[in-house]
């Protein structure tokens, strides 16, 4: 592993690209780790494709600038794949991880990628747990079975500090359940 | 004195700092990417956490105008903004250090339109750099925070009594999630201490007057204080920064040197580029190039005494700049520092290079080709001014 874990993570405004990547930082931080996160700005807007960044390391980060050579890549709206270079960068021995119905064995024929690439219909379960579309929370459960960075648990407290104090004790709960399925659900080779 | 380590972006950590001083009122008006930091303070304001009073001015000119009002009041007052705001601000910024008061403001750095760009350069406070306000560069949230503080008492000492900036670069560091430590709120009240004004207009037993008109008979004596004052922050820094560190545990660096003792060839460079030039200079390192870092924190007063012996016997200085003094000889950083450095004998090489302008990406790899490019100049070019990254 480089001294420092890199992640960039591509979604569409609204999705929360930029919430996931802060969550990872946060609870990468409460486990004593050095972190960075930060979205790349453009002008915002529902829909448009975004990218967010999340930096991961033992010791203390001075770097400020975009990731180019990424460890890891998360792909939050499959549509981007026709439209963005996402696995511009990855390295050969990182991983992939896409937010789909199909296979890892068929992004990866798609998307010419040979490192490991983990698969996750986080959109049917974010429908099922909350009823909308916001796939940022199973993605980070399918991240977290590809590449234990922090564990669930540290993960579960960052969610309940940071959303227990803008929603319901029931939307917390959800949160919570969509991230274990994710864990559970993800299929990765 | 405990601390706490958090996640926090640069504006969040500037808020938390303002939430700490508790100043007594707060005008503002926002603008990107300054408003995340009113956004939390305002919240903080709503939550009933400090107790001052927010003032929701209908512009940026108002804000400073405001701010000018409370502080000759008498009052502690902070304030942010960003680019165009602290545009529209300008008359009343030069107003604030000229009639002495020790407002503390935050600029979170973006370019200047036009055309329109709400992207991080230095183009907004260096367009105020001879407005007589003291400036403090920072690389990082972390510094932000300490900064913040730290210019309170900067401000309000009774040898200096200027308005404060402290830059941080917007997006950059305003809107990035970083390890920031804070203090307890017990020991920064104990640092900050109760503000209690010499003169201030409701001091009615002493009564004042501010601002009044000052013509060809003292308006040249207050302007020689004004640079007498802003003169002895070179002298008050240190003190102030070893009592910080008394009380905090933590050195406060106003110019930092990274790797600077056996280098030969030096990047000098202000902000979040700095951080990145770090990681740059370690890489070169590695492979036993001599190579250095020089990170300016104070540009107003400007340190040339103590760059100019930082940069004693090196061989070659590149000068980043991430503004441009359309028609001078160079970016504000390196006409600063060149001028610095005549009165020394032997003179390293000097070039500058403009980069970044308007949110301009800089990355590892061109901060990389800009050692390689000066460690193949062996003597003083004709083109002293680069434009760095740009199409032409």
């Amino acid at each position: 592993m480089k001294e420092i874990y890199e992640i960039r993570f591509h979604g569409r405004g609204g999705q929360g690209a930029k919430t996931a990547s802060a969550l990872l930082a946060s609870a990468a931080l409460g486990i004593g780790k050095h972190i960075q996160s930060f979205p790349e700005y453009g002008a915002e807007r529902q829909g448009a494709p975004v990218r967010a960044y999340t930096r991961i390391s033992d010791k203390p980060i001075t770097i400020h600038c975009a990731i180019t050579q990424p460890d890891m890549v998360v792909v939050i709206d499959e549509t981007l794949l026709k439209s963005i270079p996402v696995t511009e960068g990855l390295q050969d021995d990182g991983i992939l991880i896409v937010n789909t119905h199909e296979s890892p064995a068929e992004i990866k024929q798609r998307e010419k990628y040979n490192g490991t690439v983990a698969t996750v219909d986080a959109t049917k379960i974010s429908i099922d747990c909350f009823g909308r579309n916001i796939p940022n929370m199973p993605m980070v459960g399918a991240i977290l079975k590809a590449k234990e960075l922090v564990g669930l648990d540290a993960i579960e407290h960052e969610i309940r500090k940071k959303l227990g104090k803008k929603v319901s004790a029931e939307i917390v709960q959800k949160n919570i359940n969509a991230l274990h399925r994710a864990y559970e659900e993800v299929k990765i080779e | 004195m405990t601390s706490k380590i958090n996640a926090m972006t640069g504006a969040e950590a500037t808020a938390e700092a303002m939430r700490q001083v508790n100043p007594d009122v707060v005008p503002a008006y926002p603008i990107t990417p300054q408003t995340p930091v009113m956004h939390a303070f305002a919240s903080f304001v709503s939550d009933g956490l400090v107790d001052s009073e927010l003032i929701r001015v209908e512009s940026e000119h108002s804000a400073m105008s405001a701010a000018v009002g409370a502080s000759a009041a008498g009052s502690r007052v902070m304030t942010a903004t960003s680019a165009n705001g602290l545009a529209l601000m300008f008359e009343i910024v030069y107003i604030a250090s000229s009639t002495r008061l020790p407002i503390v403001m935050n600029v979170v750095n973006r370019a200047l339109s036009g055309p329109i760009n709400i992207h991080c350069d230095h183009s907004d406070s260096m367009a105020c750099r001879d407005s007589g306000w003291i400036q403090i560069y920072c690389e990082n949230a972390q510094e932000v925070y300490e900064t913040s503080l730290f210019a309170v008492r900067l401000a309000e000492h009774c040898d200096i009594l200027l308005p404060v900036m402290i830059c941080q670069d917007g997006f950059i560091i305003s809107h990035s999630v970083e390890r920031v430590e804070t203090f307890d709120d017990e020991s920064v009240r104990s640092f900050i201490g109760e503000y209690r004004p010499k003169h201030c207009l409701l001091d009615t037993d002493n009564p004042i007057t501010i601002g009044p008109l000052d013509l060809f008979d003292y308006y040249y004596e207050h302007k020689r204080q004004q640079a007498e004052a802003i003169n002895n922050a070179r002298e008050i820094i240190p003190k102030l920064a070893a009592e910080y560190k008394g009380h905090f545990g933590k050195d406060l660096n106003f110019l930092e040197s990274y790797k600077m003792d056996d280098a030969t060839d030096v990047i000098v460079v202000m902000s979040s580029t700095a951080g990145t030039t770090k990681a740059v200079v370690d890489k070169l390192r590695a492979e036993g190039k001599k190579v250095g870092l020089l990170k300016p924190r104070l540009f107003r007063p400007f340190p040339a005494h103590e760059i100019s012996l930082a940069l004693k016997g090196k061989r070659m200085v590149a000068v980043l700049d991430r503004s441009d003094s359309f028609g001078s000889m160079g970016g504000p950083l390196f006409s600063e520092i060149r001028s610095a450095l005549y009165d020394e004998a032997e003179k390293p090489i000097i070039i500058n290079y403009i980069y970044g302008l308007g949110g301009r990406e800089m990355m590892l790899d061109d901060i990389e080709g800009i050692y390689n490019e000066i460690s193949c100049i062996n003597s003083q070019p004709e083109e002293k001014v680069k434009y760095f990254g740009v199409r032409e």
